[in-house]
């Protein structure tokens, strides 16, 4: 009796098991398989290049004035929330501060006093080997094979913040909180985000798309340059065959994709 | 054997009532956590992890501990320890419980957790950690259980356990080692780029969870039939003296290498944590007190009397608890975020909800650790007693 | 058996407690909801899939816009006539079902369904 009933509640629980699994395995397999008849394709104005880089030519961005019109103009864009008071909860993608603080390994005592007073811009470098991506246990941060663009996939982020740990530059945020009531002016090119997701620079992929230069860029006046790093007739090649640039934290092998020139 | 747990005195009801209310309360502050978001907590744009994964941290050591009586027991056939691994592997179990618990409060989509199994990433450390964490979970559970089981059943457990039981071995030592790699294999937080890190954390456990089951034994022969016995908290004694004193020296490796290198990445942390940077210096007395406690410990327990006295090594166990828990909760994980990847500081304190929280999790692990041990000695004092 | 009072009781009482819903809610069926469009959505006469494609799967078809937009970079939509859209939740989507509160919400209001879309898509593109 005792075990024919173990083995009836047994055989129950399996057939229940089984009930259950097969609309679901439908449901998986309606989803893949023969799909409709569309597709999808790249935008034709879409810019595009193998990396994208950035040179910033910080000896046409002298003062606080100068950066002011850049900064804002990532800030609006991309429904920053700038009105947060908490420096904790701080969003960032594009900032200023100094030299030292930049180029935390190229300080020296007696530094050019120009140069000691000069604001720098900071945002994610885009790194070639990008130790953030490395650490994303979901790939929700991922480097794009297209064009080089370190992204970020909203939908997909569990906010384990791995990521910011992993950022030698500093260049991500964190939602402590639902974000929206602090956005100043809301814009329609970008979504806004939730809280409890990481986000920072895009590089504007969402303008690349559609043939526009990102937003600093536009808004820099000819002090930063935007290009493909492995065209070598492409602006920002021809800088850096020009001039003497130097890279963030370059010893530490992520190959930052943002160039000064100082 | 759950039956064993359903019968107790007014001490034991009273005991899981006090712990439900901890765990309502810390479910309640959890609740208000998702509701506004990680912002209850002190976790900063620059101290993007805080006490959740600090003590998340610390835990991991406390589960891996554990194996300090398996080992000894099944590889070397140390009898004594018969009476006691039972108590190492289920105290494994509710340290991984409250692991997978603060890894779970500190994500800021919880419900999108299950996206490391939808979107498997072998690049990622914490893939790993899901892994080996749950995977140790999973090997005790199945080996204390029916180890348990049998004992009480009067036969010996069954052959299938056993390659179970020699793989739980390196898995306890996988699961701290994964946990350091977290933190080791990051460019640019110089604090834990060091490859002792992963040692110095088993060190740290060695001590730890050893001295924690010290006390439980202690705890145990005072107010239950079963006597987990003289021999075995001693050499379980000898097990965190060895432990703690490598622990130390682990830690003095890594000064001698910062200040005598003098490489200011290096330094700066070190400089930070014990003598401030800048005038910030919140976690200056207590990295000193971890240093007094961690140096008591070890003169309590390296000294034949103070070990053999079981009031002193009581008190050498606690002192060890507390100050490893300093050394590895508040200050390796703050320690490796202040200053900022631009040398800014900007410090870290956990917020009240934050620690409501915590201790939430706590009470989730005393409630799972008191269920389990009173199944344990119910076992032993029928076959014992 | 001398539990079996106990056991039957338990059991009736389990019963009545996990079907109290069905109870509760019977002969009270909240009628299908109505739909409106847009005059802009009635003289576009088709989506950018067929209507009835639309109605079973557009959360899928949402999903594939996602993901190559946001992973892939790819904004073009050529659906079945060859016709060309931006994939788009807030600027096409949107743009059309422009009566989100009417459109959208009623029947997921009634599906009891919570899509977290709007935490971060701007649903009215064109103001209130």
């Amino acid at each position: 009796m005792k075990n024919s009933r173990r083995r009836f509640l047994q055989m129950a629980g399996v057939s229940a098991l089984g009930l259950g699994a097969k609309p679901m395995l439908n449901a998986f397999a309606a989803g893949g398989g023969e799909g409709p008849d569309y597709h999808v394709a790249t935008g034709e104005d879409a810019l595009t290049a193998k990396q994208w880089a950035m040179v910033i030519d910080t000896r046409k961005l002298q003062t606080a004035e100068d950066l002011e019109p850049i900064v804002e103009a990532c800030n609006k864009i991309h429904n920053i929330p700038t009105a947060i008071q908490n420096k904790n909860h701080e969003i960032k993608w594009i900032w200023e501060t100094h030299y030292h603080n930049a180029f935390t390994d190229k300080t020296n005592n007696f530094l050019n006093e120009e140069v000691a007073h000069r604001p720098f811009l900071l945002l994610c470098n885009h790194c070639e080997n990008p130790p953030c991506v490395r650490a994303c246990p979901t790939q929700a941060t991922f480097k794009r094979e297209s064009d080089g663009i370190v992204l970020m996939d909203f939908h997909r982020c569990i906010g384990c913040r791995f990521c910011m740990a992993a950022c030698p530059f500093g260049a991500r945020s964190f939602n402590f909180r639902d974000p929206r009531p602090f956005i100043e002016e809301n814009s329609e090119e970008f979504p806004t985000r939730m809280k409890g997701v990481v986000e920072k620079c895009n590089f504007c992929a969402e303008r690349l798309a559609v043939g526009k230069m990102p937003a600093c860029v536009e808004a820099s006046k000819g002090a930063i340059a935007f290009g493909d790093l492995y065209d070598e007739h492409s602006e920002v090649r021809e800088l850096l065959k020009e001039n003497y640039t130097i890279r963030r934290k370059q010893t530490l092998g992520t190959e930052p994709s943002v160039y000064y020139i100082v | 054997m759950l039956e064993l747990a359903v019968k107790g005195n007014k001490w034991y009801w009273g005991w899981l009532i006090v712990l439900l209310g901890v765990i309502g309360a810390g479910f309640g502050l959890y609740l208000m956590q998702l509701k506004f978001g990680l912002g209850i907590t002190g976790m900063s744009r620059d101290v993007s992890w805080g006490f959740y994964i600090a003590n998340f941290t610390y835990l991991v050591g406390v589960a891996a501990g554990g194996v300090m009586v398996v080992l000894p027991y099944y590889l070397h056939d140390y009898k004594a320890y018969g009476k006691v691994t039972i108590l190492g592997e289920f105290l494994a179990i509710a340290a991984v419980i409250m692991c997978l618990l603060f890894i779970m409060v500190d994500l800021g989509q919880p419900m999108r957790a299950l996206n490391v199994i939808l979107y498997p990433t072998p690049n990622s450390v914490l893939f790993y950690d899901a892994i080996v964490l749950n995977g140790y979970l999973f090997l005790n559970l199945v080996i204390g259980w029916n180890v348990l089981e049998a004992e009480r059943n009067g036969v010996h457990y069954q052959s299938w356990l056993k390659p179970l039981i020699y793989l739980s071995i390196p898995w306890a030592v996988s699961i701290h080692t994964v946990t350091a790699y977290l933190y080791c294999g990051l460019p640019g937080r110089h604090f834990w780029l060091t490859a002792i890190l992963a040692p110095r954390f088993l060190a740290s456990a060695f001590a730890a969870g050893p001295a924690l089951l010290v006390l439980l034994c202690l705890f145990i022969r005072r107010f239950t039939n079963f006597d987990p016995g003289k021999e075995q908290i001693q050499s379980l004694a000898k097990t965190v003296a060895y432990a703690i004193t490598i622990n130390v020296f682990f830690l003095l490796c890594e000064v001698f290498v910062a200040f005598y290198s003098q490489i200011p990445g290096h330094t700066t942390h070190l400089n930070y944590l014990f003598v401030g940077l800048h005038g910030h210096g919140a976690l200056v007395p207590w990295m000193w007190g971890s240093m007094i406690l961690m140096a008591t410990g070890i003169v309590l327990t390296v000294t034949p009397a103070t070990r053999k006295n079981e009031t002193s090594l009581m008190i050498a166990c606690i002192v060890i608890i507390m100050g490893t828990w300093i050394d590895k909760g508040l200050g390796m994980i703050s320690g490796g975020f202040v200053p900022n990847p631009m040398h800014e500081v900007n410090e870290y304190a956990p917020t009240m909800p934050e620690i409501g929280i915590t201790l939430g999790v706590y009470a989730v692990g005393a409630l799972v650790l008191t269920v389990l041990y009173k199944m344990a000695i119910g076992v032993k004092e029928e076959v014992h007693g | 058996m001398k539990d079996k009072k106990k056991i039957l009781a338990g059991l009736v009482v389990f019963i009545a407690v996990i079907t109290f819903p069905f109870w509760f809610n019977m002969g009270k069926a909240a009628p299908a909801p109505e739909l409106e469009l847009t005059a802009e959505a009635k003289a576009a006469k088709s989506c950018v899939m067929p209507t009835e494609y639309m109605k079973v799967e557009h959360m899928q078809l949402l999903d594939v816009w996602r993901h190559n937009v946001v992973r892939r970079g790819e904004r073009m939509f050529v659906n079945t006539d060859g016709k060309l859209f931006n994939m788009s939740l807030s600027n096409t989507c949107l743009d059309c079902h422009s009566n989100k509160e009417k459109f959208c919400d009623r029947c997921h209001d009634y599906a009891s369904v919570r899509p977290y879309c709007w935490d971060c898509h701007i649903d009215s593109p064109k103001g209130e």
